[in-house]
């Protein structure tokens, strides 16, 4: 088998906070091929976003720091790398999407300069050069009277603009790997549709691999091909998607997916939902993380944490019942 | 029996609770120059009519600035209103002060952030009993104890949490006392502004239950204001959906999503993705293109024409009425002024 695109094994991120120290990725461990779209699904609290943080070494050291595993992108360990290496890589072969693009774009600095700057910096394209690319790019993201917009700063935009902007500096260098950390829960729904479907349709035409962390389970069907569901800070099941939506394994995915209503269900037909609370992760049980919510927990749960199980159909399970 | 369920509503289970006729909300904007003189207004509701009856839940859906929230707020009179009628309980209280109003016992509000819209000083009793001390039914020492007791054991909590702080309690558990604070004064409508938007998926239906247990009890009638079509759809009788400062449909729910016809209603669903990728892969999609447009400055003709693929040259300068097709089902749209043709947009196609 070909190498992946990106393999992430046992990464695991410990912060010290005034409560002590916790960590909030537990040995996870995901691939990727190219082309591919993972999904990262999670609560508040799960480890989602520092684990997509942590691929491109942006956590803030201290208080985060990354204590064990290996980030292989293209057979290259990231963390081993120093920080001007991996300047090089941020913005070029991997590029991120953030949440709030009005917080992630600099307000001073035109959208043309701001698209045009990665290219002229990791690929030494002349700035009137690097311009044409940036104009290229906003057409590319549909971006109407691209010419004109290349002078503009980003108050001027909408929302849904915006993270079009984030989508043309993400793509600047062709990049093999997108992480998108939530990139649509401050957009409207329509226009969610929209930017979605169009970073799903880039990442097709450049064979780009995409990371989309979300909490929604309905964007993850609709848009990725394998799913890594957190808990936690840890992976507690992966799958692809179909595989996972069709036979949830763990309890977790399971009373996910009852307890949120579908628009295709039966309606007003009461939920089920998952009683308590999300962990803290400053006071995790000593077993499974989600023992005290779950409905088949036992002794044994409570006494010890079920290690990632193998079964058929590429399909992982963090679960001490998976056997039965 | 809790004190809560004694008092019978005034209005039976579906009849008319809540009548708003015509209503708008216009916010003068401040011009420049020497006078000040007002440069015109935003329109955030114009012109929004809607009834709700006992032991119904309308839901509210439209995405930012078309005037969801901006028409909760109206209603509860937190707001001046422009013009328009609001009847609640049989009476015209259009003309009526809010502040100490019979009325604004009647009527309550739970909003969305659970963090923010409770007092963290406050104790729990004091979060839910504030309400009864504030308009005078406090009543006795032993009567207004029971009567904590069995606002929280209501809405699923247990009596010896009157003692605690908010920060004590999980996201769920807080939005859960709000609940409980606004039935202290025995409502019989609840405003419900995104109540489950700010909570972990996980948690959400705990309070979607809770909400679903105490209308089939009380006989509620709830203003169900969200941007979340799917849980809309789990908890409401009829949907309206707003679009600029008005609405473009409303209907039953089945109708409403099983045909929409409105093309902005049929773009919402279908940009609303479903959990199961099996219908995903399946599914045919209305797509729209642009953004909602500013309130400040709404587009002529109908405020939907230029995001409708459907869009005609009469639609850029004549804005449709909502016509009435009969059947508790109206629509603004020029493609359905006349008879009904429902274009069925299914969620999933025809096996």
């Amino acid at each position: 088998m070909a190498t992946p695109l990106l393999d992430v094994r046992g990464l695991t991120v410990r912060f010290r906070t005034e409560r002590g120290e916790l960590t909030a990725v537990d040995d996870v461990s995901f691939s990727l091929e190219a082309g591919q779209t993972l999904a990262i699904v999670g609560e508040s609290g799960s480890g989602k976003s520092v684990t997509a943080m942590s691929l491109m070494r942006l956590i803030p050291d201290p208080p985060g720091r990354i204590t064990a595993g290996q980030v292989l992108f293209e057979g290259q360990d990231l963390l081993q790398l120093s920080e001007s290496q991996m300047r090089a890589i941020r913005g070029d072969r991997i590029a991120m999407v953030f949440q709030e693009p009005m917080s992630s774009l600099n307000p001073s600095l035109t959208v043309g300069k701001q698209i045009a700057e990665p290219v002229n910096l990791h690929r030494g394209t002349a700035w009137k050069r690097a311009y044409l690319v940036a104009r290229a790019l906003l057409e590319r993201v549909r971006i109407p009277d691209a010419g004109s917009r290349l002078q503009t700063y980003p108050h001027q935009y909408s929302g849904g603009m915006r993270q079009r902007v984030m989508i043309a500096m993400a793509l600047a260098c062709q990049p093999k790997l997108i992480i998108a950390d939530e990139p649509t829960t401050a957009l409207d729904v329509t226009v969610q549709a929209q930017i979605l479907d169009l970073l799903k349709e880039l990442t097709r035409e450049t064979g780009a691999a995409l990371i989309l962390i979300t909490h929604d389970l309905g964007v993850v069907a609709r848009y990725a091909d394998r799913v890594a569901v957190m808990y936690g800070g840890r992976v507690v099941e992966q799958a692809d998607a179909a595989t996972l939506y069709a036979r949830p394994q763990h309890p977790y995915t399971q009373g996910l997916l009852a307890s949120i209503p579908r628009l295709d269900g039966e309606a007003g037909k009461r939920l089920v939902p998952i009683p308590g609370s999300p962990p803290d992760l400053a006071r995790l049980p000593a077993g499974c993380a989600f023992a005290p919510r779950c409905g088949r927990a036992d002794a044994t749960c409570t006494a010890s944490r079920p290690p990632l199980r193998a079964l058929p159909d590429h399909h992982l399970s963090a679960c001490h019942h998976d056997a039965l | 029996m809790t004190p809560s369920e004694a008092a019978a509503p005034p209005v039976p289970r579906g009849q008319e609770l809540l009548r708003v006729e015509d209503l708008k909300v216009h916010f003068p904007l401040p011009g420049g120059g020497l006078l000040r003189r007002s440069a015109g207004a935003v329109k955030a509701v114009d012109g929004v009519s809607f009834t709700l009856n006992a032991g119904e839940t309308l839901g509210l859906v439209g995405e930012s600035g078309c005037g969801k929230s901006t028409t909760g707020l109206a209603v509860l009179r937190m707001l001046p209103l422009s013009a328009g009628r609001i009847h609640f309980e049989g009476q015209d209280i259009t003309a009526q002060h809010a502040r100490g109003a019979t009325f604004r016992r009647r009527m309550q509000m739970v909003y969305q952030d659970p963090y923010g819209s409770l007092n963290p000083r406050m104790k729990v009793r004091e979060l839910i009993g504030e309400p009864l001390q504030v308009h005078g039914l406090a009543g006795d020492r032993a009567g207004y104890e029971a009567r904590i007791a069995g606002l929280l054991q209501t809405v699923g909590l247990l009596p010896d949490m009157a003692e605690r702080y908010p920060h004590e309690f999980s996201g769920g558990q807080r939005q859960r006392i709000g609940i409980a604070r606004a039935l202290a004064l025995e409502p019989s409508l609840l405003i419900c502004d995104e109540p489950v938007s700010a909570l972990d998926v996980s948690i959400q239906a705990q309070v979607v239950n809770v909400l679903q247990e105490l209308q089939e009890r009380l006989g509620l009638g709830y203003l169900f204001i969200a941007h979340d079509l799917a849980v809309v759809r789990h908890l409401s009788h009829r949907v309206a959906v707003m679009y600029l400062g008005r609405i473009v449909e409303i209907a039953g729910r089945d109708e409403l999503y099983r045909a929409p016809l409105h093309p902005y209603t049929q773009a919402l669903l279908s940009a609303v993705p479903v959990a199961d990728p099996a219908v995903e892969a399946q599914r045919q999609r209305v797509v729209v293109q642009g953004e909602v447009p500013s309130v400040l400055k709404p587009p002529p003709g109908c405020r939907f024409h230029t995001r409708c693929p459907q869009a005609m040259a009469r639609c850029r300068s004549e804005d449709p009425p909502l016509a009435d097709l009969g059947q508790g089902r109206a629509v603004a749209c020029h493609l359905h002024s006349a008879a009904p043709a429902p274009r069925v947009v299914p969620i999933a196609a025809a096996a």
